[in-house]
């Protein structure tokens, strides 16, 4: 096993310092906006002491990807993968929505939307460590039909909802620190999450299931319940980007919501330290690695780079931070240095 | 059972059949439909305005989902063609790549009917007609929309739908068409896609308005209503008004739109109407007479602008 002190989240951290930079550099060059002039990626406008701009769209927007990123972590440190995440996510908005047109006040509508998905993804996990099917064929079947129940609950509508409660999950800025409300619920949630794993013997369990199952079973470890654990705690964080994404448009869109998102964030997680191979994880690594995605598609707006085009310069970018951070070539790097 | 009695059976059946026949001609008549999917509120609609006058007319009709694969598509169509159907219609999840299966389909000799996306076919007589909008019209119309909207001057931001799909592509190309024939004041300065989602149209406009030229936007053309309402809100989290500061059209005339036109947010929509149910079974009915259509049926739409919308036709609103 490497050592624990390797800091993991510093390969997308510098795939993210790199952005920044290309995109301060273009800002730079003559005609353009300059390093924060109106206009510039570093540029923050302060309105009714909240700041935005850029770099904050960064932080609002890429905390869908850092919660989806933390909830598959678990999961795929003990060797598993979750593709229903974006369905959850349009579960839990249509949840959250019907309920909320339909009269009721705010808790329920975001209880009974959190408890949706924690039932989605428990399901998930009794497939996979119940009846034993492969994750990637379990969450495969709720990601098909997870689409189809969200649009069932909305009736195939976006339900467009009004109530101020749900939508300061998506929009709020506390006055104590005027950042977006979305970001913030990210943080907390690495952090509380890292306090479980790392400050009880979960994390130990999680690392020990995913390195050698036999073993780990051998030992006493009960992998079967951790594992569905871990596809349950993916479903909750998938419920809470779905209220995200919902709350920030102000209607559950039951086509639309969370689609595609689960590849980001199985990219997001792996380019943050925690190898698909299972064993060892880094909930750090992760949401940074979610903000690295963020940081691309806000680039790419940024830089004028049409829809059609975008997905190759950031497949770039992502091969150069995957290979950075991969082992063999940090080996092979080490070996023509000696030289 | 004995061979007479089989026989007998049969015999009635046949009778029977045919009485039915004669009592109402539509009543007889089996109809099998593809469709691509249920990915978005317009298709929705377009499946229960369908499904709907099917119903109402007492036409037998089997009903596929694609589920967005073309070989799902290909798959029902094949069936259909097995169980015989008089009339086979369905909306292709692309252009490409129907050649073979509706030339099976012509041996069989069963017309077939395009809605509302077209293919693209060297033997145009596989089909026998393409209903449905016409993308390039709906682009003109809003150009036109835009320039009563803002006196003819303004700087756009374009919001464009998902890359190389047809309606993106044939709104953008008969918007510009009309800005380079018409209106020389109307200049597009960003453009970008978000997708037709909500969401997306939302992101990418706040990502305008962030932009060196994002001071300057004074107009917003979005490809469909959904990224406009996205947009709407983007606007109003920058401080400004929607509707004055940027003047705004899209495409489609969903309910959602009818509420923003109504609170003075959105100054037009061009109508694509999902709703083809009656006109595809008009169009069927006409074929099984004999009677000769055209190659090419353009749905009816119209453009929606602020000073029509009044709380009754909001009530009104089917989809």
């Amino acid at each position: 096993m490497t050592p624990r002190f390797r800091p993991r989240a510093a390969w997308p951290a510098l795939g993210i310092a790199a952005l920044i930079v290309f995109n301060a550099a273009s800002d730079l060059r003559t005609g353009g906006p300059g390093l924060i002039g109106p206009g510039a990626f570093l540029h923050l406008a302060i309105r009714d002491g909240i700041p935005s701009g850029p770099l904050i769209d960064v932080l609002n927007y890429g905390a869908t990807f850092m919660i989806l990123a933390i909830g598959m972590t678990p999961v795929v440190a003990t060797r598993g993968i979750d593709l229903s995440v974006g369905s959850i996510m349009a579960i839990a908005a249509a949840v959250a929505a019907v309920l909320s047109v339909g009269g009721q006040p705010p808790p329920v509508s975001i209880a009974a939307a959190l408890g949706a998905a924690v039932v989605c993804g428990l399901w998930n996990g009794a497939m996979v460590s119940g009846i034993g099917l492969q994750p990637f064929v379990a969450t495969l079947v709720l990601m098909v039909a997870g689409r189809g129940i969200a649009q069932l609950i909305t009736d195939s509508q976006i339900i467009t909802f009004h109530d101020p409660a749900l939508e300061y999950i998506g929009l709020g800025r506390p006055r104590w620190l005027p950042l977006p409300f979305p970001f913030l619920i990210a943080v907390g949630l690495v952090g509380v999450t890292a306090l479980l794993v790392r400050k009880t013997a979960l994390g130990l369990l999680l690392e020990a299931v995913g390195g050698n199952p036999p073993a780990a079973q051998l030992a006493g470890v009960r992998s079967r319940r951790i594992i569905a654990l871990t596809y349950g705690f993916s479903g909750l964080c998938a419920g809470i980007a779905g209220l995200i994404a919902a709350a920030n448009i102000k209607a559950a869109d039951p086509f639309n919501a969370g689609r595609n998102l689960e590849l980001a964030a199985i990219f997001a997680v792996v380019v943050g330290g925690t190898p698909l191979t299972g064993g060892r994880m880094s909930l750090a690594g992760a949401a940074v690695g979610g903000l690295l995605m963020q940081t691309l598609t806000t680039t790419m707006y940024a830089r004028n780079v049409g829809a059609d085009t975008a997905p190759l310069p950031e497949a770039l970018v992502i091969l150069v931070v995957a290979l950075v951070g991969a082992p063999r070539a940090a080996a092979w790097a080490r070996q023509r240095w000696a030289r | 059972m004995s061979r007479v009695h089989r026989s007998a059976a049969l015999a009635a059946i046949v009778l029977i059949a045919g009485g039915c026949g004669s009592r109402a001609r539509s009543g007889g008549l089996v109809v099998g439909f593809s469709q691509v999917g249920a990915e978005s509120g317009w298709r929705t609609a377009n499946t229960r305005s369908i499904k709907g006058e099917a119903d109402r007319r007492g036409v037998t009709l089997k009903f596929s989902d694609a589920q967005g694969d073309q070989e799902n598509q290909i798959r029902a169509i094949r069936s259909f063609i097995q169980q015989k159907v008089d009339v086979i219609a369905f909306s292709p999840k692309t252009e490409d790549g129907w050649q073979a299966v509706l030339e099976e389909a012509k041996q069989a000799h069963i017309p077939v009917i395009l809605t509302d996306r077209a293919v693209n076919v060297q033997d145009t007589s596989l089909y026998v007609t393409f209903i449905g909008s016409d993308f390039v019209e709906e682009g003109r119309r809003a150009a036109a929309c835009l320039a009563r909207a803002t006196g003819g001057k303004a700087r756009i931001a374009e919001l464009q739908g998902t890359p190389g799909s047809a309606p993106a592509l044939d709104r953008k190309k008969g918007f510009e068409a009309a800005l380079a024939a018409e209106f020389p004041g109307l200049t597009i300065i960003k453009s970008q896609s978000g997708n037709f989602e909500r969401a997306r149209g939302k992101e990418v406009f706040e990502a305008f308005l962030r932009s060196p030229e994002g001071a300057s936007i004074t107009a917003l053309y979005a490809h469909n209503d959904d990224m406009a309402l996205g947009a709407i809100q983007a606007i109003e989290a920058a401080g400004k008004k929607p509707g004055t500061d940027i003047v705004i059209v899209s495409v489609d005339g969903v309910h959602d739109a009818f509420q923003a036109m109504l609170d003075g947010k959105l100054a037009c929509s061009v109508e694509c109407n999902p709703l083809l149910g009656p006109q595809l079974f008009d169009l069927i009915e006409r074929l099984k007479r004999g009677e000769p259509v055209p190659k090419r049926i353009i749905t009816k739409e119209g453009v929606y602008e602020r000073s029509q919308v009044t709380r009754e036709t909001l009530a009104a609103r089917q989809y």
